[in-house]
């Protein structure tokens, strides 16, 4: 049974305390929640939270002028471990919130939530804000998609890749024309500049690989439809599935490590295609002129503007604007990772990630989702090497991939417990380490089932001798049973 | 005034030169180029060889730093020098054997199969492990059975095989050669082959790569060569340098109604129409030289655009080159269809022999022993040379090094330098290295006699019957040239000539390859287990039968009952008759 403790401070600045608290302040309570994933598996979540009012530093704090500057001027006071939660309670009237915004989410691990009159009303804010900040069941279940029934699982839920020790992150630009287009792109300053940052912030999570590569002659496998009003090309939605496959042949897996790909393709439309624009299911263009693919990456079509004389002498020189394609890519990729900001309410505030592309509490948010879905394919594992080892009775199990599993087992144990204390990084840092070795003991070349003789063959070659030593028991069986049968037919004969 | 002035302007342009999106790439020159060759020979035989060559060069070094960003360089291959600390990689799969006494020196040759060979740096720890690794992503990327090179296969030669490019120690451990001489070489091997082609088989010489024509060849031979070359004359940077080469040999003498006429669509069945982009330089050469007495040229159609004379493997060779970049060239015609067609029929008779050759086979008779024959021709009328003989031998032939002869003109040949790694069994292969002088105008004959092992029943690979090959054994030698040799620029003179380092002028290098062995090792019955089960099962069976029915049946004495089956059957028919039965 895993426990997800989330630690948490409710800091009441002055002016804001709740007229129906319980008890006087500062005191502890625990809220419970319970995440149901199938019928066997479920998920507790335990919020412990901290009642108490404000310190003279944070009150000097909240009395900034803006959100911004208070949430930079609280971050110092705050308690900084992943995955622990601080939200400061101003009152109703406070202008720090602008106009009907209730909740302010900052770039760290903490939040400004305007005071409502009663506790129960507060609480009910205040579990909206956690949420987003930490998990909801919607994103443990995501996590634990393979255990959750076919029909229930959101289609977003697909959509977000699976915890890995590593990702490869493949940046590629098609250009299927270079006899008309020289395209340049700067890769190295954009991967540099843009994504950088992300990956470091994220390379908590995992380890990450950036590289690049220039594809020519690689066509999309569908060809767009002319449309005459705009004289541009257009690819419809329904069409998009059929695009990817004959590029990623030419894309080259990488071979040089078994961590899954991010592509990200950079695709400038030949000229006899161009423009190129892609259509959602409404028939609008859509406007980043981008799609996503889940699990996968994303493609990105870059239009090259028409020169102004139709003589212009080809090839010609295409430099591609790499602020525009990256702003598109990192938000596929904080797609991919699950961290999109659209399903948030409207009287919510989030604070921009900044230079960092990304803010501490989503990286905690990754964090939970992706312990817990560790532990779900450790388990999974064991599990299957458990019915493995029970189907094969005499297979051999090394000292080697012995101690895997038992470390893996301990890990896990080491994971589960470090969650329901709260530690969200301990835990995470042991998830990881049983799988590395759930893995390596389950992917043991000695385990191969195919090394062991299976025993039904083993009677299929003794067929010589067990069929003619048969024929003769067979036969008198049946003998066995006539005469039976003769014998209880005589007695009414004689009768 | 002035100094504070210069200062402020100094400061301006360190701003303005420091690093920024969008800015860096205004000025920034390619760092790597593509050339493409294609060399059209014309052999002695009739038959005709064309040697593909694609030659990207990358100013960059693959091992420093974290080059990731690639263009024309296939990031497969650049992710798998970089990771696994190759310095040099050598791969060629073929198809069919270059038929050097006939054929004349190949400009690259390799033996059938596949073979790799591979420099790794010196901070790689454990090359037995990243040979392993590299040899099974090799295996991925080529669909190539390379994953089958291990230690059985695999040696370390001393003195054969020196690293090609730019290298500053020759420690031989970091050094590992294998050759699969089974492996079967077809169109699921070219197409990845031709994947890492930055034009890819669209546009360029690459569109006559079409696989139906070229595997309908009698020699057909892939390869992918990775080093390290000098970025300029001073050597002070390091450029990397992939080259894939592909020769193929068409046979038009017997497919060709006996006219050896041939051109570019009669060979590959599509003509060139167009440069790939990328390419800076992308030529077609022929083979012009003069075959007769006469010494005339051989005319080829359309007219070349330049001709290029030069000392090719000691012989002075005149081509025929056509600039498929220069705009002359297809401003005439759509498309380019090289051609030549024979004016008089030609004499066979004058066949030019190669200065060495080499020739071997295996002796002896019966399934315990046998022999290892190789003759080594030497033709050149007036000078000896050396040269180093490779030979790798599977540990299931035992050899016997005490039986080692080497006779010359009928007098025995000491090698000057012998190294030889006797064979462990399931653990590694002989391995045999002598560097043998070769007198003018000779034939040295080496045999080396070997048993054959017994292998355990699943050691034997499937149909085994077929025989074991035993790969070809490596000849390389540096040939005295008849022609004296200019030194030439490498990045200048064309692809073909310039893979070998060139010594001096006065000699040029070769390596051959023989004939790879096919050995009969003694071979059980395989079904032998199951007919033995077979039988002894039924023999039990039966006997168990027997007493089985001795123990259980009960015996008494019965009255003589209705009689047999005559007489049941009699009665049957009475009874039909309508007479009473007996």
């Amino acid at each position: 049974q895993v426990q997800l403790v989330v630690p948490m401070a409710v800091i009441f600045g002055p002016g804001s305390v709740p007229g129906d608290l319980p008890r006087s302040l500062p005191f502890r309570d625990v809220q419970e929640m319970e995440i149901s994933v199938n019928l066997r598996t479920s998920v507790t979540s335990r919020y412990e939270m901290r009642y108490r009012s404000t310190t003279g530093q944070e009150e000097a704090a909240l009395a900034a002028a803006t959100a911004r500057e208070a949430d930079a001027a609280l971050h110092p006071l705050q308690d900084t471990t992943l995955g622990s939660l601080t939200m400061y309670v101003v009152p109703e009237t406070s202008s720090l919130l602008p106009q009907g915004i209730n909740v302010y989410v900052g770039r760290h691990r903490s939040a400004l939530v305007r005071a409502v009159g009663s506790l129960a009303a507060l609480q009910a804010r205040l579990r909206e804000v956690t949420q987003l900040m930490s998990f909801t069941a919607s994103s443990i279940a995501a996590a634990l998609s393979d255990r959750v029934p076919d029909g229930q699982l959101s289609p977003d839920a697909r959509r977000y890749l699976k915890s890995s020790l590593g990702y490869e992150i493949t940046f590629s630009l098609l250009n299927p024309d270079p006899k008309s287009h020289t395209v340049d792109w700067d890769i190295e300053g954009a991967v540099n500049c843009y994504v950088k940052p992300v990956l470091d912030k994220l390379s908590l999570v995992a380890n990450f690989s950036v590289d690049s590569q220039i594809l020519y002659y690689a066509v999309l496998g569908v060809t767009p439809r002319y449309d005459k009003e705009s004289s541009s090309f257009l690819l419809s939605a329904h069409s998009l599935p059929h695009v990817i496959n004959p590029v990623e042949a030419r894309l080259g897996s990488s071979a040089a490590s078994l961590y899954p790909v991010l592509n990200f393709l950079l695709y400038v439309p030949e000229r006899s295609h161009s423009p190129l624009y892609i259509q959602d299911k409404d028939g609008a263009p859509v406007s980043t002129n981008a799609f996503h693919s889940p699990r996968w990456g994303g493609i990105m079509v870059y239009n090259v503007e028409a020169p102004a004389s139709p003589q212009a002498s080809l090839p010609l020189h295409v430099d591609v604007d790499m602020a525009r394609v990256m702003e598109v890519f990192l938000a596929q990729l904080r797609l991919l990772f699950g961290l999109s900001r659209e399903e948030v309410p409207p009287e919510f505030l989030l604070e921009g990630p900044g230079n960092e592309g990304l803010a501490d509490w989503e990286l905690d948010h990754l964090l939970w989702a992706h312990t817990v879905e560790n532990i779900a394919t450790v388990s999974t594992t064991l599990t299957s090497l458990a019915q493995l080892l029970d189907k094969i009775g005499n297979i051999v199990i090394k000292d080697d991939v012995a101690s895997e599993v038992y470390w893996a087992v301990a890990s896990v144990q080491s994971a589960v417990t470090k969650l329901s204390l709260g530690h969200l990084q301990a835990a995470f840092q042991a998830s990881k380490e049983a799988v590395t070795s759930s893995e390596r003991a389950f992917f043991d070349p000695s385990l191969l089932h195919l090394l062991y003789f299976p025993d039904d063959q083993k009677f299929a070659i003794y067929i010589p001798l067990f069929l003619p030593m048969a024929v003769p028991i067979l036969l008198s069986l049946a003998r066995i049973v006539r005469e039976t049968r003769l014998r209880k037919k005589e007695p009414t004969k004689m009768d | 005034g002035g100094m504070a002035a210069a200062l402020l302007l100094l400061l301006l342009l360190l701003v303005a030169a420091g690093p920024g999106p969008g800015r860096a790439d205004a000025g920034r020159e390619q760092r790597d180029a593509l050339r493409e060759e294609l060399l059209l020979s014309p052999l002695p035989t009739g038959d005709v060889a064309a040697t593909f060559q694609f030659r990207t060069r990358w100013d960059a070094d693959l091992q420093r730093g974290s080059v990731s960003h690639y263009r024309l360089f296939p990031k497969a291959l650049g992710r798998l020098v970089a990771a696994l600390g190759v310095r040099e990689l050598h791969l060629a799969l073929t198809q069919g054997f270059w038929r050097t006494r006939y054929w004349g020196q190949p400009p690259l040759q390799a033996p059938a199969g596949a073979e790799l060979w591979v420099w790794f740096q010196p901070t790689v720890t454990d090359v037995d492990k990243a040979w392993k690794e590299l040899s099974n992503i090799l295996s991925g990327i080529f669909c190539a059975s390379l994953n089958f090179i291990d230690s059985t296969n695999t040696v370390i030669p001393t003195a054969s095989f020196k690293p090609l490019g730019l290298a500053n120690g020759t420690d031989h451990h970091l050094l590992r050669y294998a050759v699969l001489p089974r492996e079967v070489v077809c169109t699921e091997n070219l197409t990845p082959w031709k994947k890492l082609l930055p034009c890819g088989s669209k546009a360029g010489l690459a569109v006559l790569l079409k696989a139906e024509r070229l595997f309908h060849s009698s020699y057909h031979s892939q390869a992918v060569h990775i080093r390290p070359v000098c970025r300029d004359a001073s050597c002070l940077a390091v450029s990397w340098e992939l080259r894939q080469t592909l020769t193929v040999v068409f046979d038009f003498f017997s497919s060709g109604q006996g006219k050896k006429d041939w051109s570019l669509f009669k060979m590959f069945s599509r003509t060139l129409t167009d440069t790939c982009p990328l390419a800076s330089q992308s030529k077609v050469y022929v083979d012009i030289s003069p075959k007769n007495k006469e010494k005339e040229l051989l005319e080829v159609s359309p007219p070349p655009t330049s001709l290029h004379e030069a000392v090719v493997q000691g012989d002075k060779k005149t081509y025929a080159v056509y600039d498929l970049l220069s705009p002359s060239l297809f401003n005439t015609s759509r498309s380019l269809n090289v051609q030549l067609k024979w004016q008089r029929p030609q004499d066979s008779s004058e066949m030019p022999i190669p200065t060495l050759h080499a020739q071997r086979y295996v002796g002896g008779y019966g399934l315990q022993t046998g022999e290892i024959c190789t003759l080594i021709y030497n033709t050149h009328p007036y000078r000896a040379f050396p040269v180093i003989l490779l030979e790798t031998v599977p540990w299931y032939l035992r050899l016997y090094v005490h039986t080692l002869t080497i006779i010359t003109k009928g007098k025995e040949n000491k090698p000057s330098y012998i190294h030889y790694q006797p064979a462990q069994d399931r653990r590694r292969p002989h391995l045999l290295e002598m560097l043998i002088q070769l007198p003018a105008n000779s034939v040295t004959k080496i045999t080396i006699q070997f048993e054959r092992a017994l292998l355990k029943w699943t050691e034997y690979p499937p149909d085994p019957n077929h025989g074991f090959y035993v790969g070809s054994s490596v000849l390389s030698a540096l040939v005295p040239s008849v022609t004296a040799m200019k030194d030439m620029d490498v990045e200048q003179s064309p692809l073909f000539t310039s893979l070998f380092p060139s010594s001096d002028g006065s000699s040029y290098f070769v390596r051959l390859y023989t004939e790879p062995l096919l050995v009969n090792l003694p071979t059980p019955d395989f079904s032998m287990p199951y007919n033995v089960i077979c039988l002894t099962c039924t023999v039990v069976a039966v006997c168990y039968g027997s007493f089985y029915n001795l123990l259980t049946r009960t015996f008494h004495v019965e009255e003589p009952s209705r009689g047999g089956l005559a007489k049941r059957l009699a009665n049957v028919i009475r009874k039909f008759r309508g007479v009473p039965p007996l």
